[in-house]
């Protein structure tokens, strides 16, 4: 679109326009407001509601304001009274098949229709005929419908053509008959699915685990962000006195844009799961059993010093949740390493630790969230990419819809829902070998032994042309992450990002790893990249050390570990276990000796690190369930009775500027000399984390767990 | 006035006198006074009393919890919470109304839609002990049946104004 401008007329004021723009973008920029329920800002023009009638000069007849693009000089009037009458007799005809059922219709206050037919309807309807009604879909655990309330705007179809990349929901019948519905009967599954919900002007389409349980005017919205995945998704959490009633998006065009992932929307419900604990578990006589704060308290640091002075501090390990806060991790570092332990670790689910020294300060994407879009070629390395963070996958998407050539190098060739230009399965997974063709194919050379050696193809070929060719970014996914030659393949994508020009990034696992990185929950680094100074083990060492005495955030070890039977071993065989966490699992009442109930992120203030470097802090938005308590709260006071220095924080905030106030080391420049590690070939499934049992507040999501996703997930791993 | 006439007047105890004559007369007029509790006065069927919660002939409650009463009452005293009951269909769990905060202002009543929450003519009830002013879901059935006559005579009364 050219730069010129052009000038129309709205109500008798001059707007400015780029020619080809529909009359409403202008409108809505200038805050004049037309009614409207088709079109929105974020999907294709349909022009089917006909609410958004405006006159024209020298039209003959009322013109769709979404669908009539601006020309020089036109003349529009918005409100005059041949307007208005059309827009009421739009909005005439659209109620009368529209049910007056809004005191029990959960839209009901936050509804478009209800507040158009406030401004354009009449106070008596003359329709005296029977009204439609229409059978009700089900659309699977995330989505209640009404159908007999649907205005056919269809944006939900629109919505799952254009976003979501694939057609659930279709129209059905014509004229009057007309009815949105999947044609043969099964439920929406899409990962962005519940987008349909605000999508949605009536409500036809709902929240199905918050049905019925709340209404729109007696919530708080209160802002926050989303705990899952790497992009830290602005959300809003709805809370009716003091519990979480439901989640929605807060746009941000950065970051989520107006989406929002089913497992960001849906996880809330996890909160208040059954297992959720209401007081700290002291271990007496072998038995776990309430206490009191006071008393757990001191059970820990007494179990924390006798561990020390007995066998040093190198018997100390923790293990931090990559969705653990920032100010979390900070606290937890300071606290092991004034305990003389160096050995805090959050990548739970890696294998491969060779190398980590010569890593970045912190695992990014190398550049803003929102330029991937215009990335003009793509190489996605072992990611299931809509399932690791659906709306990363989405920016992609809209890349390769704008002619990105996207690749993938995957054990398995998952469903993209885009157009792929190169995609390498290697079932066996062995990504140093398919990425070590691609670097020979670039002209670089194998500078180790590499057993199973690819002899380069076409695609490879394809790929290097393709990544040298224009903005390119080359992405590392959770599954690379996890891979037993991890650091084989940073190295490899490293150094084909040298010979293409591409970024390199990489899509790291859990909301935080980036900031718990940052805040130092590493063996080999402290704060902002610091030298500590106390010789710490990674988790894998831990594991293999077996260390007697562990601290674990937010950490379910039984499926948050890559290594879960070496794990459990380990916390069963340690002496003193303190499992910080929001529920009791089954087998934390067999390993742990102090339980702590402490916050999950609805209750706590704290700070994410997204996976382009941004900070973002939200404060608490829900009340604590009974005794628990935020986790930054418990590990300051635990460093007081253990007697740190400088452990006085008044709030999450002080902890967070204290950490973003040092100086952050240059990191990840030195070239890592890797020891030859045995090839090991490893199943997919084995680095495949289903979608829904990334962290444990999701597990504890019932709705999200009876989706056809998750159960497939489930019954692939069992 | 002559200082006489006055003189007169005063001596007389005129001003008594007309005093009495006005307490004479009342002793003879219809009484007002009743002989409450035995004797009450008339209420209109607009009396704003003790709340109820009414019923659809066949037994099922009215009220949907659309909070509209919730929303509307000025003095705070109304609290729901409401779910999908296992028929689909929108039902409160709890439906709480604190005596102590109504003021019987009457507008749950007229903000309901499916004309649940009624006021009766109800107005001598009590409380002895601490928590007896939460009138709760059952307690308000409970009245709502009890009086159901009542309050279905009093709307029919009223039927032709609203």
């Amino acid at each position: 679109m050219s730069d010129e401008k052009i000038t129309i007329e709205v109500d008798g004021r001059e707007l400015e326009a780029s020619p080809g723009q529909m009359l409403i973008e202008v409108t809505d920029r200038a805050d004049i407001h037309i009614p409207r329920f088709c079109y929105h800002r974020k999907l294709s023009v349909a022009a089917n509601c006909r609410m958004c009638l405006v006159q024209v000069e020298n039209a003959p007849k009322p013109l769709p304001a979404c669908a009539t693009p601006v020309t020089p000089g036109m003349k529009v009037q918005t409100r005059n009274q041949y307007a208005i009458e059309a827009q009421k007799a739009t909005m005439e005809f659209l109620l009368i098949n529209h049910p007056l059922d809004c005191p029990i219709c959960d839209q009901g206050g936050e509804c478009e229709l209800q507040d158009i037919a406030m401004g354009f309807g009449r106070d008596i309807s003359r329709y005296s005929e029977g009204k439609r009604v229409v059978k009700d879909k089900d659309l699977g655990p995330l989505v209640s419908t009404n159908m007999t309330r649907c205005i056919h705007c269809t944006r939900c179809v629109r919505f799952g053509q254009e976003i979501a990349g694939i057609q659930e929901l279709g129209t059905i019948g014509r004229g009057d008959r007309v009815e949105i519905g999947t044609y043969i009967e099964r439920s929406v599954d899409h990962e962005l699915s519940g987008n349909i919900i605000d999508m949605c002007p009536v409500g036809a389409l709902n929240n199905k685990p918050y049905r019925m349980s709340a209404r729109a005017w007696e919530m708080e919205q209160r802002a926050t962000i989303a705990p899952h995945d790497c992009l830290g998704s602005n959300i809003y959490a709805h809370v009716l006195r003091g519990t979480v009633k439901r989640v929605v998006p807060q746009d941000n065009d950065a970051i989520n844009e107006t989406w929002l992932s089913d497992r960001d929307r849906f996880s809330y419900e996890g909160i208040y799961s059954n297992d959720r604990l209401s007081r700290p578990l002291v271990r007496e006589d072998g038995q776990l059993k309430p206490a009191s704060w006071e008393t757990a308290l001191k059970k820990v640091t007494e179990g924390l010093s006798a561990l020390v002075e007995k066998d040093g501090g190198e018997a100390l390990g923790a293990w931090v949740s990559p969705s653990a806060t920032v100010e979390e991790a900070y606290l937890a570092g300071r606290l092991l390493r004034h305990l003389g332990s160096g050995s805090i670790d959050h990548r739970l689910r890696r294998r491969d630790f060779r190398g980590q020294e010569a890593e970045a300060l912190m695992p990014t994407l190398g550049m803003p969230i929102a330029e991937v879009e215009s990335l003009e070629n793509i190489l996605v390395v072992g990611s299931n990419l809509r399932h690791e963070v659906p709306l990363l996958a989405h920016r992609v998407r809209k890349a390769a819809g704008s002619g990105a050539d996207v690749s993938f190098i995957n054990a398995v060739d998952y469903e993209y829902l885009f157009r792929v230009a190169n995609s390498i399965v290697d079932p066996g997974a062995d990504f140093v070998a398919v990425l070590a063709a691609v670097v020979e194919a670039a002209g670089g050379s194998i500078d180790f032994e590499l057993e199973n050696r690819q002899q380069g193809s076409e695609a490879h070929r394809d790929i290097v042309a393709s990544l040298k060719s224009g903005r390119a970014g080359i992405f590392l996914g959770h599954m690379a992450q996890r891979h037993p030659a991890y650091a084989r393949i940073l190295q490899l994508a490293g150094r084909l990002a040298e010979l293409t020009g591409a970024t390199l990034g990489i899509i790291s696992e859990g909301a935080n790893t980036a900031g718990v990185a940052y805040a130092g929950a590493l063996p080999h680094r402290g704060p902002a990249g610091s030298e500590t100074g106390t010789k710490g083990s990674d988790l894998g060492q831990m594991l293999a050390s077996s260390v007697k005495g562990v601290v674990l955030l937010g950490v379910e070890p039984e499926f948050d570990c890559a290594d879960d039977v070496a794990a459990l071993n380990t916390l069963a065989d340690a002496e003193f276990v303190v499992a910080m966490s929001p529920w009791i699992s089954s087998s934390a009442t067999e390993y742990a000796d102090v339980v702590l109930p402490v916050g999950t992120f609805a209750e706590t203030s704290g700070t994410y690190i997204n996976a382009e470097g941004a900070w973002q802090s939200f404060a608490g938005v829900a009340r604590p369930v009974a005794e628990a308590r935020p986790a930054w709260k418990v590990l300051r006071v635990l460093g007081n009775l253990l007697d740190v220095p400088g452990f006085d924080y008044a709030s999450s905030e002080a902890v967070r500027d204290e950490l973003r106030d040092l100086p952050a080391r240059e990191t990840g420049t030195i070239r890592a000399e890797l020891e030859a590690a045995a090839a090991v070939s490893v199943r997919a499934s084995e680095l495949d984390v289903p979608m829904y049992a990334t962290d444990p507040l999701v597990r504890r999501a019932q709705s999200l767990q009876q989706t056809l996703n998750a159960v497939q997930d489930w019954r692939k791993t069992a | 006035m002559s200082s006489l006439q006055k003189l007169i007047k005063t001596f007389s105890l005129w001003e008594l006198l007309m005093g009495l004559r006005l307490t004479l007369r009342n002793l003879f007029v219809k009484k007002i006074t009743i002989r409450y509790p035995e004797e009450k006065t008339p209420q209109s069927p607009r009396f704003r009393g003790l709340h109820a919660l009414r019923r659809y002939p066949n037994g099922e409650e009215r009220c949907i919890a659309c909070k509209m009463c919730e929303a509307v009452c000025p003095a705070l005293a109304i609290t729901i919470e409401s779910e999908a009951r296992e028929d689909g269909t929108r039902r409160t769990t709890r439906y709480d109304i604190d005596l102590f905060k109504c003021i019987y202002c009457g507008f749950c009543e007229e903000a309901c839609p499916v004309d649940a929450i009624v006021e009766t003519r109800i107005f001598e009830y009590h409380m002895e002990e601490k928590g007896q002013n939460i009138m709760s879901k059952d307690k308000l059935l409970a009245i709502g049946e009890k009086y159901d006559a009542m309050i279905a005579a009093d709307k029919a009364a009223d039927a032709d104004y609203r």
